[in-house]
């Protein structure tokens, strides 16, 4: 019932790959599939039937149907239809002629106005050195402008508000003063979230609009939008010239179809996503990674991107390395723990490797960051040499009681550790074959994996030769 | 106002919705495939599900033929029974006893939480029952405030800490608070947290024991406040909550969009949570017990 899309895919690639060669009935059935995940996905019906049917006319009109080949193709023409659809390239903020740029942020009740204005303020501070100012114009939901205010504290914004009792276009207006007067280069509205129901709200964002200008009219949808992201976009869409989209709470478990609805309605990219809690859990959206991710390539490319903030790039690239690498120790893996640490929570970087949404599943969903300490007192509590040979722990009941003993734990955990670990390793030894090309080791993988980590097989989907610089 | 009446309203405000599409699919004439097609596709427009939607038109195209109907719009009464039937009895209204019922609220962010409890509190204070209500969102900015307000607006009083405290503490202060001045009931907020997050399910979890420790029995009610603009995602929320939380209903939110909670029928089906409330406008009145005659009803309110 929950699992994702990429699973959903995954599972009808899976069959048109068992078979070699297509028949007219596996395209249907890979085709039934699609649709259903899509649905599953929340993407919008009328646009997954568009979708699908843009997939099959091309996939008859490159007669796979012959081709041996064709699993990879059909694979290729889903991927390049959802980087269609999203837009291939990630879309920037633009900047006004004339400072102030004023940046008005709207969208319904909920979706997370007030928490992506201030991390966009954080953003736009951090990486553009701009000179924000936060504008609280929400003068509706109760404690809104508290909100914003202390969020701006938090991250070192100005807060420009004036109560509750002040129209929200003159709220604006006073603010585009301030701002001038100040020297703030950009200026972030929030707005009161509203129904696109209601006109009277809507009459009051067009007059907000008609008095600052914006040069960008970002609509904050939540990724776990259902079926009526299209009414939301559309509404918005016919009465305002939208620039963007921010996708909020994109750390769900959502397999957040919605994003494909509203970027079909408005034609507007999404910009940005936000994926957490905190101030710094927003990030630039890349529509071609996206894509792959859906298509369980997993995102390599922003694993490194991330890593690259957070690390440097020597040991980027190290971790790259390791990550494709046949020899694999448990030292390797203590030290990739640790930098992995640094990356942000493990589920969400795990849901960005190849393969391993369906590993995570397997592991009944508990990879939480305590398991990381525990996994890590094992391992600290190993000898060197143990370590560098885990079959010595693997073939030793002694051993493994006495790593229990002293990493606090039972034995099965650490028996647990071993299994996953033996079972990485296998999987980073597939992707080292696969890189190549070798034919055995993507039948392997697919195996092994059954359809886990099986888009992984098509480099063709997005890897290492789209990586950005 | 009803339910029916807000959802007729809703209605007329935007044209292409649930309900009209779904007449002009059930004014043909004869029964036929496009009949299906259309029927299903405002059925998935309203969130409906994929599965649900598939197992709802299975149980009306042969009960259809078992009657031997022919014209479409027979098909309405059918369809609204078979959703009637997989909503199950309405477990609407909590059951208040003389003594004091706990109700924690849960959710997702933004859900709607916060003003949820706002309107509960106004409801039961209506109904002449001494309200209390504790702050446990104590992590998201104003969070805090927000309750206040609603609270303010209730006439109810907050039992609140500042923000960062431990939820578990204010709401073992709460519980205290509630015993002490004979309160009968006491509504527990609680922050927004995302169900795949571990570690705040298991917070939940905690909230919980506390209560039980303090109040045998309590809570009485675990109430999970679910957006009726959310897809399939719903199905995930309500899944993960019943796990951590054991939730013994549901809140339905922002009804007064376009959108129709279509997964609550899913929900029922699958994990047997009922809906008991649902909110369809901002003011502190606009709060209704569910109804599955009336939810089906308003959902082919135009044919």
């Amino acid at each position: 019932m929950f699992d994702r899309l990429s699973t959903r895919l995954q599972d009808a690639f899976a069959k048109l790959r068992s078979k070699g060669r297509l028949s007219e009935d596996d395209v249907k059935e890979a085709l039934r599939e699609i649709r259903r995940a899509l649905l599953d996905a929340d993407v919008h019906h009328t646009v997954a039937k568009e979708l699908t049917e843009r997939i099959r006319e091309q996939a008859v009109g490159q007669e796979i149907l012959q081709s041996l080949t064709a699993a990879q193709q059909v694979v290729k023409i889903v991927n390049d239809e959802l980087v269609a659809v999203m837009g291939g390239e990630q879309a920037k903020l633009g900047r006004s002629a004339k400072p102030p740029t004023v940046i008005l942020m709207a969208g319904t009740q909920g979706a997370g106005k007030t928490t992506a204005s201030a991390k966009l303020a954080r953003y736009l501070t951090e990486t553009e050195h701009r000179r924000v100012l936060l504008v609280a114009a929400d003068v509706y939901r109760p404690a809104a402008i508290q909100q914003l205010e202390i969020l701006g504290a938090q991250i070192g914004v100005s807060v420009f508000s004036q109560g509750t009792d002040v129209a929200p276009p003159e709220i604006v207006g006073h603010a585009l003063d301030e701002a001038r007067r100040g020297g703030y280069d950009t200026v972030i509205v929030d707005t009161a979230g509203r129904l696109h129901v209601d006109e009277a709200l809507m009459v009051e964002l067009e007059q907000i609009q008609a008095v600052s200008t914006p040069e960008e009219i970002l609509l904050v949808v939540d990724a776990m939008t259902g079926q009526d992201a299209v009414n939301v976009a559309e509404s918005f869409h016919k009465r305002f010239p939208l620039t963007g989209v921010i996708l909020t709470k994109m750390d769900s478990d959502t397999r957040g179809g919605a994003a494909l609805t509203v970027r079909h309605i408005t034609g507007c990219p999404v910009k940005f996503i936000g994926t957490g809690e905190k101030m710094d859990a927003l990030e630039p959206f890349y529509p071609d990674r996206l894509a792959s991710r859906i298509l369980g390539m997993g995102d390599v490319l922003t694993l490194i991107e991330r890593a690259q903030a957070t690390i440097d790039e020597d040991e980027a690239r190290n971790l790259e390395a390791k990550l494709r690498r046949n020899e694999f120790t448990l030292e390797d893996f203590l030290t990739q723990l640790r930098q992995v640490k640094k990356l942000g929570p493990l589920d969400q970087i795990l849901g960005m490797l190849p393969g391993m949404g369906k590993l995570k599943q397997l592991q009944g969903d508990a990879v939480d960051d305590r398991q990381l300490k525990k996994v890590e007192a094992i391992i600290l509590s190993m000898t060197r040499q143990e370590r560098l040979q885990p079959e010595l722990v693997m073939k030793s009941s002694s051993r493994r009681v006495r790593i229990a003993s002293g990493s606090g734990t039972q034995v099965r955990d650490v028996n647990q550790l071993l299994k996953q670990f033996d079972d990485m390793r296998k999987l980073f030894k597939q992707f080292s074959g696969m890189g190549k090309g070798s034919r055995k080791a993507m039948s392997g993988l697919a195996n092994s994996l059954r359809s886990g980590g099986g888009g992984a097989a098509f480099p063709s989907a997005g890897g290492r030769n789209k990586r950005r610089r | 106002m009803g339910l029916f009446d807000r959802f007729k309203e809703t209605l007329s405000k935007t044209r292409q919705t649930f309900t009209s599409r779904l007449g002009a699919a059930l004014r043909r004439r004869k029964i036929d495939e496009d009949v299906y097609e259309e029927l299903e596709d405002a059925l998935l427009s309203a969130d409906v599900g994929l599965e649900t939607t598939t197992r709802l038109l299975e149980a009306v195209q042969k009960e259809a033929r078992r009657q031997r109907l022919e014209t479409a719009d027979q098909l309405t009464p059918l369809l609204r029974e078979a959703v009637v039937s997989e909503l199950g009895e309405d477990a609407c209204a909590f059951a208040l006893d003389d003594g004091l019922t706990v109700i924690l609220v849960v959710g997702v962010n933004g859900a709607g939480k916060t003003t949820t409890i706002g309107k509960l509190a106004h409801r039961f204070r209506g109904q002449g029952k001494k309200v209390l209500v504790a702050a446990g969102d104590t992590f998201r900015a104003a969070a805090i405030e927000q309750l206040q307000v609603w609270a303010d607006r209730a006439g109810v009083d907050v039992v609140r800490q500042s923000q960062g405290s431990d939820p578990a503490a204010v709401i073992y202060d709460a519980l205290q608070a509630a015993k002490a001045r004979g309160v009968q009931v006491l509504l527990c907020d609680t922050a927004g947290r995302l169900q795949n997050k571990a570690h705040l399910m298991a917070e939940l979890e905690k909230l919980k024991r506390v209560i039980a420790r303090e109040v045998p029995g309590a809570p009485h009610e675990v109430l999970l406040v679910l957006d009726a603009t959310t897809g399939q995602n719903a199905l995930s929320q309500a899944q993960l909550f019943r796990d951590s939380a054991e939730v013994t209903g549901i809140a339905l939110t922002k009804l007064d969009s376009t959108a129709k909670g279509g997964f609550v029928i899913a929900i029922r089906h699958e994990l047997g949570i009922p809906v008991k409330w649902v909110a369809t406008g901002e003011t502190i009145e606009d709060l209704q017990p569910f109804s599955a005659q009336e939810y089906a009803q308003a959902l082919f309110a135009d044919v």
